[in-house]
């Protein structure tokens, strides 16, 4: 049976929605799941698990990430892992490459499918942040591939049937020595489940609390921008959607005075569900949207964001 | 210290691609090219850091014979010479043979830091910088937004999904760049006519072999045709309801 090894990432010990997507993934391809965990409560993480056959946890230090990378790779080798998959996380699209590289493999990055075909596997993946839509057959010793956030299903079953202790990890050349967090319960524009996004529309810096009162109103929101507004210093660029930004697919998409340049939409057009609220009928960005409404944002999203603020307090 | 400073030729971002007669390709006919968003900053940061610590930067592109234009506006911005590792058949290299044909190259110029672009704005695959320091064995950050350098030693913060990373690395290393890192200049008159004189040294770079086979290339999945539900605040419930209802999204 091929092992497909999964590098699953976890927040003190509680593995991360992502982590389990991952495996859900995993277990399209293959019985035999190996997930493999490291960092600060890393022991604590297999019991939450569903889908893995085996965790292992790496031992010590994940601060480096050349040195987890070394770890990860000795891990699959012992293993004898026919594929390696993590999530396109900063984390993750930051150590599959290593991990590749150490295996002698290539690496398909940003992965909306997956399947496997006979000894091959045959990953679906966007081009130019989507404007395209590539199915590419990996030859590599080991498929190495980061998979997108949203789009595979969790797995289901229950906690792996072993848990070891994997190899040490190592001393590394590059360390992380700090982690300034964002304000607490921010979620990352790319794994939010409800995105928020303003644009050029919104006239000043300061009207994006307008953007932030409605993400907040809806709980599991990130706030969205469009290239215009983060070249103009209103937000950072992490908040950015598109081609030189971030690409995302939440289950709703929520563009304010956005009017939907080619580069933008790229970056947004798999949202399950859009929704545009922009003043001139004719924006390009009405003919991605699910539902559009016309006029000026300032009355609008206020009403919206009272109307969502009450139906979640009905609970 | 030779610095070098990694460049993709890559189409403008305002392409509407075309699927190509053979499914599996982006046709060429009417495709601009330009230098990757991510590695201007590259080059910018190469640059910079040649004029704080000394040194020559070198603009490295695998690419077609033709991607010396690249190149060349780099040498205007001030770097001091270019090489093309020329493959044909460029469009198509994956990953880990484009990083094994960088390293042999970076071991050869003998240098001590390589600045790449966070991902190149084509195959959006944000591999190669951090593969080619596995492959050479050294340091690598990614996704940096800071760095300083002194000596033999470096910090430098990245942006990671929960918030800014700060790593201290050591030299030689590999740097991939994001874009609140520097704001890239703009290539002056006389630096244009100065680029005409630096060397570009072209370099043959057959594909040993690829392990990733492009099957076929489709255009997204159509979107359904949505709809304007109204206008103004009048609007809100009619979206309201269609979200819950229809979307199922509240």
């Amino acid at each position: 049976m091929s092992t497909v090894l999964v590098f699953v990432e976890h927040l003190d010990g509680n593995p991360k929605r992502g982590g389990l997507e991952a495996l859900g993934a995993a277990r399209s391809i293959s019985e035999n799941v190996v997930a493999v965990l490291a960092g600060a409560g890393a022991e604590l993480a297999p019991a939450r698990l569903q889908g893995a056959a085996k965790a292992v946890v790496l031992v010590g230090d994940a601060s480096s990430p050349d040195a987890c990378a070394v770890a990860l790779a000795a891990v699959a080798k012992s293993e004898g892992a026919r594929a390696f998959l993590a999530l396109a996380t900063s984390t993750g699209r930051d150590l599959a490459p290593r991990v590749a590289a150490l295996l002698g493999s290539s690496l398909l990055s940003d992965c909306t499918g997956l399947e496997r075909n006979g000894d091959s596997f045959v990953v679906v993946r966007p081009w130019l942040a989507g404007k395209v839509i590539a199915r590419q057959r990996s030859s590599s010793p080991v498929l190495c591939a980061t998979l997108r956030r949203n789009v595979f299903g969790p797995a289901s079953g229950g906690p792996p049937g072993s848990v070891v202790a994997g190899p040490a990890i190592g001393t590394g050349k590059a360390k992380r020595t700090a982690l300034e967090a964002k304000g607490s319960g921010k979620l990352d524009v790319a794994e939010a489940s409800v995105v928020i996004s303003g644009g050029r529309g919104l006239r000043e810096s300061r009207h994006f609390k307008l953007i932030e009162d409605l993400a907040s109103a809806f709980g599991n929101a990130a706030v969205g921008a469009s290239r215009a507004v983060v070249d103009a210093g209103w937000r950072p660029h992490g908040e950015q959607v598109g081609q030189t930004g971030k690409t995302v697919s939440p289950q709703l998409y929520v563009a304010i005075g956005i009017s939907g340049a080619i580069q933008h939409l790229a970056g947004m057009k798999t949202a399950k569900v859009i929704v545009a609220i922009n003043k001139d009928r004719e924006a390009p960005i009405f003919k991605v949207a699910d539902y559009g409404v016309v006029g000026d944002a300032f009355e609008i999203v206020p009403a919206l964001t009272a109307e969502i603020q009450r139906i979640r307090s009905q609970g | 210290m030779n610095i070098v400073a990694c460049l993709k030729r890559v189409p403008t971002t305002d392409l509407v691609p075309k699927v190509g007669a053979d499914g599996k390709s982006i046709d060429a006919a009417g495709v601009q090219y330009m230098t990757s968003f991510y590695d201007e900053i590259a080059v910018e940061e190469a640059l910079r850091t040649k004029e704080k610590l000394g040194g020559e930067v070198i603009a490295l592109t695998l690419g077609p014979s033709d991607a010396s234009k690249e190149v060349r506006e780099c040498l205007a911005k001030g770097a001091d010479r270019g090489i093309v590792l020329v493959d044909p058949a460029w469009s198509d290299r994956d990953a880990y043979s484009t990083a094994l044909a960088l390293k042999q190259q970076v071991e050869t110029l003998g240098a001590k830091l390589v600045f790449c672009g966070r991902v190149a704005t084509d195959r959006d695959q944000a591999s190669v910088g951090p593969m080619l320091a596995t492959l050479l064995g050294w340091a690598c950050v990614s996704d940096v937004i800071a760095l300083e350098i002194s000596g033999d030693a470096g910090t430098a913060k990245r942006e990671a999904d929960g918030g800014i990373e700060t790593y201290a690395f050591s030299l030689p290393a590999v740097i991939t760049c994001q874009k609140a890192l520097n704001e890239p200049r703009y290539a002056g008159l006389k630096g244009i006519m100065a680029a005409k004189k630096k060397p570009v040294e072209e370099v043959p770079c057959p594909n040993p072999g690829n392990q990733v086979e492009t099957l076929s290339l489709a255009p997204p999945p159509a979107r359904k045709a949505g709809r304007i539900v109204g206008e103004g605040v009048a609007a809100v419930p009619a979206l309201i309801e269609a979200l819950r209802s229809e979307a199922k999204v509240i």
